[in-house]
């Protein structure tokens, strides 16, 4: 696993993307997966600096990824608010526009985009979010 | 991000360049606030140079198509969307709420 330190800053999402992808396309995903790779760890990234570090410019991502097992591991790590995705409430999606909710939508593409995705929150007050893309 | 305009008689056009993310999508959504905020109701989003789009991105355009359709005046419309960003938008249940069109000439054409 490589791993990275980052401000929990929006403009170091292109860094985020740029890290996850080099690494997925090392071990031989195709575009596809690599895009998908990519978004879902803008949008784990995008959550964490907008929420468990809601109201906060001193925050920081730890970003770990690689290939174990024929399973490509993405491990982000804060030390802001809890915020279990899990418990997220899904995006309405049959809803006509006017209806249409605009929260929840980036949770729900990481569960579509990827394979597993875990969420622990740990004694040291820090949160550990793991999302899996297997090789096909 | 880089946002080209073009005015034409029915509609304008706009040439969404480089990536939507959390850090771009403020600057996209103002200028589509900006649009519609001084009349420009029927809109086409060419995204042929548009290398990536995220969530952020996504909520921009909901909030424009609502603003756009308000009193059927007019509506965004989407023209040579990558297939990358039209999986995930699909996937967002985006796609049943965009007219999408191959080319951004047979968007204009639309209005």
């Amino acid at each position: 696993m490589q791993t990275l330190r980052l401000p929990a800053r929006f403009d170091y999402l292109d860094e985020i993307r740029e890290f996850v992808g080099n690494i997925a396309r090392q071990n031989g995903f195709d575009g596809k997966d690599v895009y998908n790779i990519q978004l879902a760890a803008d949008e784990a990234a995008s959550n964490i600096i907008e929420h468990a570090y809601k109201d906060r410019t001193d925050g920081e991502i730890q970003i770990s990824c690689g290939l174990e097992a024929e399973r490509f591991t993405v491990v982000l790590v804060d030390y802001g608010k809890s915020f279990n995705p899990s418990h997220a409430p899904l995006p309405n999606l049959s809803a006509d526009l006017a209806k249409r909710r605009i929260g929840g939508l980036g949770i729900f593409l990481i569960y579509k985009l990827m394979d597993e995705v875990y969420y622990q929150s740990n004694p040291d007050k820090s949160n550990t979010l793991t999302l899996v893309k297997r090789r096909a | 991000m880089e946002i080209t305009h073009q005015e034409f008689k029915r509609c304008d056009l706009f040439k969404l360049i480089g990536r939507i993310d959390s850090a771009t999508a403020p600057q996209f959504a103002k200028a589509l606030e900006k649009a519609v905020g001084s009349g420009k109701y029927k809109l086409v989003l060419d995204m042929s140079e548009l290398e990536y789009m995220s969530s952020a991105g996504f909520r921009a355009l909901l909030a424009a198509q609502r603003a756009a359709k308000k009193y059927n005046r007019g509506e965004v419309t989407l023209a040579s969307m990558p297939d990358r960003i039209h999986e995930a938008f699909d996937l967002a249940g985006f796609t049943e709420l965009f007219k999408i069109f191959d080319d951004p000439l047979q968007a204009v054409g639309h209005f």
